[in-house]
């Protein structure tokens, strides 16, 4: 089930990514936070103690957010914005 | 040569923006840098900008609730001088040295050198651990009302507040707005000491009668507000699902929950006034070390000036205040005329807010006993999964007897936030272990890059002419 839940701004263009390779969707202007949260529980495992994590303070200060593209791209999940075609894994950055 | 570089703002939030908008005003053109995609800082911070087609369409009363008002004027201040300043957005500032800063945007790196620093770099939260804290759904109050403002989400479907400020009752008040469940606000502070501190915030009658709004509006609709509590732990493996807690007898209690917000009170961004070669001192209302700063706004470094929450907690109206004050500072260091009455006005309003947030501070005051509760299998460090234990090691067996040591022996603070999430804890843990005052470990040098870069950015300084 989602960890984030969407309460208000739900009539923006539907955009599509895919998360751990299943096609999904979220909105234009989502986070990549945001849209992986929306439609999962986790952002990445940790490489320390292979714990799931979902990010912390959202302001770029924690630096709990970084996941990993199927590209091998690290990208910080609270300050980039999701388009489609992102392909975006939540295992973390050693288990991917 | 120095009067032709133009003067370097760093952060767009009130107190960035207030100085811009003055500095403008005596005919200079100011670099604006921030690391946002849009100006408002943290606090008025705007959704997301959609360029075509359907955006974000919530008003900014239902954003920003009766901070609607100064929301509005901080944000069309901005857009007024939008074309008098040289803006860089998504743009962060990651090192200063040598009378110059260096910048990233979107991956390419610029060294900008300046004469006058103008540094307005804000706060974010300030936690403590508990068992439990890393699991997704545990974000900091901060974290979850960007969530609500800037994404329109909330964090979970019965959310518990737990921690001490304004913003725990703030945000909590957002959240039932919304319609989210509140499952309880956990408030460290005990009862007795809030309504003791209470009488001195009559000084801001308007401040305290949204506070008892927020409270009031709370209990209207049966959250229930606990006082005096300490954490025990966050349950749940993938997740959490609910919040273990000690009420103010003692006694254990559980409360079911898919997400709980969290923090206390919060913690300045220190790390460019550092490099920039500011002295520090210990500030006992923060708990923390800040950089001097004088009652303009100057700094201990000649050009260097500083405002906002970035160097000491004061709140929005006082970043606003204090970023124009700083603003005519630099203007008279540059020999230019400076209205005295102007001076006067802003030192006489920021003199009462200043009175105000001692009051807050005592109604909302840090739980100093919480750092011995650790227990020493707990993880401090979210970055590396360092432990309390680990630090109360260093302490106890005298190998380190402040910050850097103990950095350099357990790399708490070496991980990608740089201490961020955890310095306040290790210096509350080795403090306690060493027996000094909260003052007495010292505090975490800044290091360049102050936030992780990518490689490919190019860490090396170009020659500027």
């Amino acid at each position: 089930m989602a960890l984030l839940q969407r309460v208000a701004e739900q009539g923006r263009r539907v955009v599509r990514f895919t998360l751990d390779g299943r096609p999904v969707e979220a909105l234009e202007g989502d986070t990549v936070l945001t849209a992986m949260l929306t439609n999962g529980e986790r952002l990445r495992r940790t490489e320390f103690a292979d714990t799931p994590r979902a990010g912390f303070c959202m302001m770029g200060a924690c630096q709990d957010c970084w996941v990993r593209t199927e590209e091998g791209e690290r990208l910080r999940a609270c300050g980039t914005f999701i388009a489609d075609g992102m392909r975006l894994l939540s295992s973390g950055e050693w288990n991917s | 040569m120095s009067e032709l570089l133009p003067p370097v703002i760093v952060g767009a939030g009130p107190a960035g923006i207030r100085a811009a908008e003055r500095l403008v005003a005596a005919g200079l053109r100011p670099v604006v840098v921030d690391e946002a995609a849009r100006w408002g800082g943290q606090i008025y911070r705007q959704p997301p900008e959609i360029l075509s087609g359907a955006g974000f369409t919530r008003p900014k009363s239902a954003l920003y609730g009766f901070e609607a008002g100064k929301a509005d004027a901080v944000h069309r201040a901005m857009a007024a001088i939008r074309d008098r300043v040289d803006y860089r957005p998504r743009t962060l500032a990651w090192n200063c040295e040598a009378g110059a800063l260096d910048l990233l945007s979107e991956g390419t790196s610029e060294v900008l050198p300046f004469s006058h620093l103008f540094l307005a770099t804000g706060a974010t939260d300030r936690v403590l651990p508990f068992p439990g804290w890393t699991l997704p759904g545990v974000f900091t109050l901060g974290g979850s009302q960007v969530a609500l403002k800037f994404q329109g989400c909330a964090v979970g479907r019965r959310v518990a507040f737990l921690g001490t400020g304004p913003l725990l009752y703030l945000v909590a008040y957002q959240y039932l707005k919304a319609g989210v469940e509140v499952a309880g606000v956990f408030d460290t502070t005990p009862f007795a000491a809030q309504a003791r501190a209470t009488a001195g915030m009559l000084r801001d009658p308007a401040t305290l009668a949204k506070g008892l709004l927020f409270v009031g509006w709370l209990r209207a609709h049966g959250v229930p507000i606990h006082n005096g509590v300490r954490p025990v732990r966050g349950e749940g493996a993938e997740r959490v699902e609910a919040l273990v807690w000690r009420d103010a007898r003692g006694q254990e209690r559980r409360t079911s929950c898919d997400a709980v917000a969290f923090g206390l009170g919060l913690r300045s961004e220190t790390q460019l006034a550092d490099l920039a070669g500011c002295r520090f001192r210990f500030d006992e209302a923060d708990r923390a070390w800040l950089p001097e700063r004088d009652g303009s706004g100057r700094s201990s470094v000649a050009g260097v000036y500083l405002a906002g929450d970035g160097s000491g907690i004061a709140g929005a109206d006082a970043a606003e205040l204090a970023g124009e004050r700083a603003a005519l500072a630099l203007l008279e260091d540059l020999g230019r005329p400076v209205e005295a009455a102007r001076v006067k006005e802003l030192d006489g309003r920021l003199a009462r807010i200043a009175a105000f947030r001692r009051s807050l501070s005592a109604a909302f005051p840090f739980p100093a006993d919480w750092a011995d509760a650790i227990a020493d299998d707990t993880m401090i460090c979210r970055c590396e999964g360092i432990t309390a234990g680990a630090v109360r090691e260093v302490a106890r067996s005298g190998q380190a007897r402040e910050m850097n040591r103990a950095k350099a022996l357990t790399r708490a603070g070496m991980g990608r936030c740089q201490g961020r999430m955890c310095s306040a804890t290790t210096a509350e843990l080795l403090s306690r272990a060493l027996g000094t005052g909260p003052d007495g470990v010292g505090r975490l040098r800044a290091q360049p890059p102050i936030k992780p870069l990518p490689v490919s950015a190019g860490a090396e300084r170009r020659e500027v002419a």
